[in-house]
């Protein structure tokens, strides 16, 4: 009896040196609930209208949302509808990239709804309206790595990110794909938002596809995650890429594919365990198909393949000539269901894939990178953002993370499009620095950057026409005369950060 | 490669695919209410795009049309450096043509400049084809237009192309006994690149030297087939070698590993040294 007694005693005694109250049994629940049942209840599962309020969301916070279905998104203009209809106000909205689809937030601008935006890009009418000086306040645009960077180190804080998935259990489990029944929508990656459902203060998962828990693999843990919102659809998978490889047909996107992957072959870079990124352009995904015949010709394999993979990429990996593939967004429906499939095919946040902070991102492991440009200048300056019209028409993407940290970066664009220059004396806005960019191809010749004369000596050795980007710049005023200049106004409507946080160009107005 | 005059765009970067000759066409691809246009956009693009080494060649319309006359004056005042003269029956019309080309060229000061390449498309034109081919010095080569031609032989074209085997060979024995070149007809259907590519094997197996084509897609795989192998170069290297060693030696006989060399292997020799430097998988100096 004294035993027990002592044995209490020291219980409570130890309990208050470690501060803490003593186990009392009516404090532990038993629920003999059927759990197929118990997940049904959540608390976590809720309306859009209850999210929102539970989140504690308040006029003049932050809102995050990501692009992973592109041009086929309903996230945004859903949430930002309800926020417009419960009456908040004041709102910065916080996107991984805005598209064509988003024109409905040029209303919610008007009102007050929304009264800042950073994003990657702004296409369609939302961006000419920008352009024209719709906003009072500059859009903030950041390069993929760069938006990791900010909200990791807290120069971009998100109060609540609102993360369209296409799965998720009641617990908010979710990823870019489905393997239920009842899919509706897939985006395969959902790289982008990863930093949001880290670092953000309240996370509200939106899904079409609400499946049993758990929802493994999954992209988002439930740790990350405080409401889950079944919706109709989340977005039109049909947007994000057709499923089927399409070959371009068009002969100046094949010849400068072709020169592009002859840079390649003959740069000093191709070989056995090099690793590769291309943008979406026609040019660089037909690239691929003709670095593929080299590589089978001279047995060389790449370790891996990094970025917005592609169905081209997908073919090669899966054809043993790639090792791994690195994915940060899934450019077509063949990648978005290769990343829910093959364990090879990894997932990783914009943090893992591009981040200038992050010793260990992608980006410092990746020998080439093909990009596009809008323009070019004679200093090897490209620009992706804004058209020679002076509208802004485009995304920032990768493109200043991959140039700076590959090896070797490597730009196609064609001299002339249509009646305007590509190569010109000045771009119209800075996005990526000339410094990190090393070889334009066009199809009236291939400029190599002064910076790295042996990439220039090897290219001539390979017989390929390697001329000074003066020369293209000459060539292509000769062919369209001297462009007028742009009418820009003096207000502010976009600002460009670089990637380490520090600011390296402004958007003015345009009017026209 | 054919590209349509009154298209400015690929007039503007037509070369940059690399192709042996650009014929900018005034006649069929250009319709009647655009001649006009057509020629003074064909020739302000020969006087002021840089087209590097591409032979230039301009298809105009027949001369017993309104624009026949108008297109010489206006490329050949332009400096083209040739003009392809459609529908070709007989000698006549290429002298015709002749006197057209000097008139012009008299008053530039510049008598003998332009070339004529003659476009046979008819039964007709086949029957004359050495008269074509011998009727002007100017006469750089004579090509087959097989639509025309077909139409006219009331038959119509397949892809194995056995309708066109007399008008194909005697083009190639005219050309070749008149010492030009032998081109052949273009081949439409982009989509059907295996037969593109049968029908160019088959052409160059028949002695032509060369093809029309309509989009720079097919230029790789002509280049491709009528391309040496490394093999039929390394051995007219060697012929070439032979011969040159002989010359030194002051023998008349010619020899390469105990052999003799008779004359027609020496042509046939300096024919793939000549293919291969065009092809830019030879240069001069490596000889």
């Amino acid at each position: 009896m004294n035993a027990t007694k002592d044995r209490q005693d020291l219980i409570l005694a130890e309990a208050k040196k470690l501060n803490k109250e003593v186990f009392d049994e009516k404090n532990l629940v038993k629920n003999p609930t059927e759990k197929q049942q118990f997940q049904k209840e959540s608390p976590k599962l809720v309306t859009l209208e209850e999210a929102i309020r539970k989140s504690g969301l308040k006029d003049g916070m932050t809102i995050s949302f990501h692009h992973h279905f592109r041009g086929g998104d309903k996230v945004v203009n859903m949430v930002v509808d309800k926020l417009a209809e419960m009456g908040f106000k004041n709102l910065s909205l916080a996107a991984s990239s805005l598209q064509d689809v988003h024109e409905p937030l040029i209303e919610h601008i008007k009102n007050g709804v929304i009264t800042s935006i950073s994003t990657s890009g702004l296409r369609g009418k939302l961006a000419d309206e920008i352009s024209r000086g719709l906003m009072e306040k500059p859009v903030i645009f950041r390069s993929h790595g760069g938006r990791g960077s900010a909200i990791a180190n807290g120069d971009l804080h998100i109060d609540v990110a609102f993360i369209g998935a296409s799965s998720s259990d009641p617990l908010g489990n979710a990823c870019g794909y489905s393997r239920s029944e009842n899919a509706k929508s897939i985006c395969g990656s959902l790289g982008y938002a990863l930093p949001d459902a880290q670092y953000a203060d309240k996370v509200v998962i939106l899904t079409d596809d609400l499946v049993a828990y758990p929802n493994t693999p999954n992209s988002i843990s439930e740790h990350n995650v405080d409401y889950v919102v079944e919706v109709d659809s989340v977005g039109d998978s049909s947007k994000i890429a057709s499923g089927a490889i399409r070959d371009t047909k068009n002969p100046r996107d094949i010849l400068l594919a072709k020169q592009a992957a002859k840079v390649i072959v003959n740069s000093g870079y191709f070989k056995e365990g090099f690793s590769i990124q291309t943008g979406s352009g026609g040019a660089s995904l037909a690239a691929v198909k003709y670095i593929r015949q080299s590589m089978i010709d001279q047995n060389i394999h790449a370790s891996f393949a990094l970025g917005g993979i592609t169905a081209h990429m997908v073919k090669l990996h899966e054809e043993g000539l790639i090792d791994r593939l690195i994915d940060v967004q899934s450019f077509d429906r063949v990648a978005a269901e290769s990343i829910m499939n093959d364990p090879k095919h990894k997932e990783v946040s914009a943090n893992e894939y591009a981040s200038a902070d992050e010793p260990g991102s992608a980006t410092h492991y990746l020998d080439i990178v093909i990009l596009s440009a809008l323009e070019v200048d004679t200093d090897f300056n490209v620009n992706v953002l804004v058209g020679s019209d002076g509208i802004i028409r485009g995304a920032i993407g990768g493109h200043p993370d991959t140039a700076a940290d590959s090896a070797l970066s490597i730009i196609v664009c064609p001299l002339l499009r249509g009646r305007i220059p590509c190569v010109v004396d000045k771009v119209t806005t800075l996005i990526t620095p000339g410094k990190s960019v090393d070889v334009v191809v066009t199809e009236y010749g291939i400029a190599v950057n002064p910076n790295r004369p042996e990439i220039a000596e090897r290219l001539k050795k390979a017989g390929l026409n390697v001329v000074d980007i003066n020369w293209l710049k000459e060539r292509a005023l000769k062919v369209i005369g001297t462009p007028a200049p742009l009418p820009f106004g003096d207000k502010v409507v976009g600002v460009v950060m670089n990637r380490d946080g520090s600011v390296l160009d402004v958007i003015k107005n345009i009017n026209a | 490669m054919f590209v349509p005059g009154n298209n400015p765009g690929m007039m503007s970067d037509a070369f940059i695919y690399g192709p042996d000759s650009i014929m900018l066409d005034l006649e069929d691809s250009v319709t009647m209410a655009e001649k006009d246009a057509a020629r003074l956009l064909v020739h302000n693009a020969l006087k002021s795009i840089n087209y590097g080494n591409t032979e230039m060649v301009v298809r105009i319309n027949p001369l017993n049309t309104p624009f026949g006359k108008k297109d010489v004056e206006a490329v050949v005042t332009a400096g083209v450096h040739v003009i392809r003269m459609p529908k070709t029956e007989t000698a006549e019309e290429v002298v015709e043509l002749e006197e057209e080309i000097e008139k012009v060229e008299k008053r530039l000061g510049c008598v003998g400049r332009t070339q004529i390449m003659a476009a046979i498309e008819s039964t007709k034109g086949i029957i004359n084809a050495y008269a074509i081919a011998t009727a002007s010095k100017r006469m750089m080569g004579i090509a087959l237009g097989a639509e025309d031609y077909c139409a006219n032989l009331k038959t119509q074209r397949t892809t194995t192309g056995e309708e066109l085997l007399l008008a194909r060979e005697t083009i190639v024995v005219a050309a070749r006994a008149a010492g030009i070149d032998a081109l052949d007809t273009v081949f439409s259907n982009l989509n059907d690149m295996e037969t593109f590519r049968k029908e160019v094997e088959l052409i160059k197996h028949l002695g032509f030297d060369g093809k029309s084509i309509i989009n720079p897609r097919q230029i790789e795989i002509i280049n491709e087939i009528f391309t040496p192998t490394q093999k039929d170069i390394d051995k007219a290297k060697a012929i070439m070698g032979a011969i040159k060693e002989a010359e030194a030696k002051g023998s008349g006989v010619i020899a390469l590993n105990g052999k003799m060399i008779d004359k027609p292997v020496v042509i046939r020799a300096q024919r793939t040294i000549e293919l291969a430097i065009s092809a830019g998988v030879l240069t001069k100096e490596d000889l």
